[in-house]
């Protein structure tokens, strides 16, 4: 789409401003085309199945069905405004959508960090109010470094952190799985990375000694738990000491956001996985001077946003992922 | 020819002298004056990353990226924290004793620069 067409559109579609804020919610969204990317990806017995979104549509009920299916978003940066994607909360939207959408509906929701772009009180609620449109009710949700940004993230504990320890670290069980949420965005140390911290690692030895070896588990935390990028502090200090206490388990994944981008790895007995951001996408590592927003013609926008839908098959004790992105 | 080229060497160190006379006046002057100076957040980074004031001089970060920072002391405890940063805010902290003054972003912490104030 010209840069012509696209600004007569949005003229056209002002009509819509219905917050009177300026921002044409449905002209934009009408300005960002259907991309086709995404890949549908099933880990059975160790090995990673990939397949192109495209795809989905030839895959049976054998491949999609499962026990248990959730879905995770990741980098709502609600509050952002800037012209990597001037309408975060639509693209949020836009997610929630396709998570109604889905063939399978999944039971629940994981949010993992950057829920809000400031921490503002306005930010999280638009965040809940949107995400309350979606099938699943239940959202788990773990910080990310823009959402603690005042008092030592009082706010997203009292909001989000019911029950949880510490910082906001919690786990929970759905149908045989162990799920666990964890903080690495507390505490920074200058030119260091995320970090987990001495109690929660504590913590996390103390939560997994009792569980069975064939228990599968998912850990979910904000910054990737593997070493993506040092350079652009995309990894975290202590994540050895973590995994080295998951050693006897025979699956586990772990869910990251933080990075705006898919990445996936297998390492022995763990899967790393982040998932691309609901509101706007960042370089590759390395690829350019700085990890800061990425500004793509707004008709790409979609293509490189995104949701991550995972399907957990019991039985076959192996979680398999879904990227779909926002088209 | 010969003189001509003694009168050039002449004026050459004259002008070299003054100026250099100057410079140093300069530098002393930046010693006992207390100046302010301005650190730009750019592209995830502080330019300048290391910085030297004389005692009394304020600094002032301003952000131009897209993207929050922070102007976090690397001490314990924090000499200096600002409040989150968004795109064009700013934060000034007056540095009245000597020292090297270690900072950082503290949502990005690999992103790190120092004052010097003698």
């Amino acid at each position: 789409m010209s840069r012509k067409t696209m600004s007569r559109n949005v003229q056209d579609e002002l009509l819509h401003d219905h917050n009177h804020d300026g921002i044409d919610r449905r002209g934009f969204l009408k300005c960002m085309a259907w991309a086709g990317t995404g890949a549908f990806c099933v880990i059975r017995g160790g090995v990673l199945r990939s397949y192109a979104f495209s795809r989905l549509p030839e895959l049976g009920p054998k491949e999609m069905a499962g026990e248990l299916s959730f879905a995770q978003i990741s980098d709502s940066h609600m509050g952002f405004n800037k012209a990597a994607n001037p309408d975060v909360a639509g693209t949020l939207k836009a997610a929630v959508d396709k998570i109604n959408g889905l063939a399978v509906a999944p039971e629940f929701l994981l949010h993992t960090g950057d829920i809000s772009h400031l921490s503002k009180p306005e930010e999280f609620d638009a965040v809940q109010q949107i995400l309350k449109g979606a099938k699943p009710q239940d959202v788990f949700y773990v910080p990310g470094e823009h959402d603690v940004l005042n008092d030592d993230g009082k706010d997203f504990l009292d909001r989000f952190g019911k029950g949880s320890k510490g910082a906001g670290w919690y786990s929970f069980d759905k149908k045989g799985v162990h799920f666990i949420g964890l903080v690495n965005v507390m505490n920074l140390k200058a030119g260091g990375l995320g970090t987990l911290g001495h109690d929660q690692l504590e913590w996390l030895e103390d939560d997994v000694k009792h569980l069975k070896h064939s228990t599968p588990l998912v850990l979910f935390a904000h910054i990737p738990l593997w070493s993506v990028y040092p350079e652009w502090g995309w990894g975290t200090e202590d994540s050895a000491q973590a995994l080295s206490y998951l050693k006897k388990f025979g699956s586990v994944t772990v869910l990251n956001g933080h990075i705006h981008q898919t990445m996936q790895k297998v390492e022995g007995n763990v899967t790393f996985h982040t998932a691309a951001s609901t509101a706007f996408p960042q370089p590759a590592p390395g690829k350019a001077d700085s990890p800061g927003p990425m500004k793509v013609p707004a008709e790409q926008l979609k293509s490189v946003l995104g949701i991550t839908d995972v399907n957990f098959v019991r039985g076959q004790q192996a979680l398999g992922v879904v990227d779909s992105t926002l088209e | 020819m010969r003189r001509s080229v003694s009168v050039a060497v002449f004026i050459a160190v004259a002008v070299l002298g003054i100026a250099a006379l100057g410079v140093k006046n300069s530098a002393v002057a930046a010693q006992q004056k207390p100046q302010n100076a301005e650190v730009k957040i750019d592209n995830f980074s502080f330019g300048p990353a290391a910085l030297t004031v004389s005692a009394g001089s304020t600094v002032t970060w301003i952000n131009h990226d897209d993207i929050p920072h922070t102007v976090a002391s690397a001490d314990d405890p924090k000499v200096f924290k600002s409040k989150v940063l968004d795109t064009d805010e700013k934060f000034s902290f007056t540095f009245t004793k000597a020292g090297t003054y270690a900072y950082f972003c503290s949502i990005h912490p690999k992103m790190t620069g120092k004052v010097v104030v003698q």
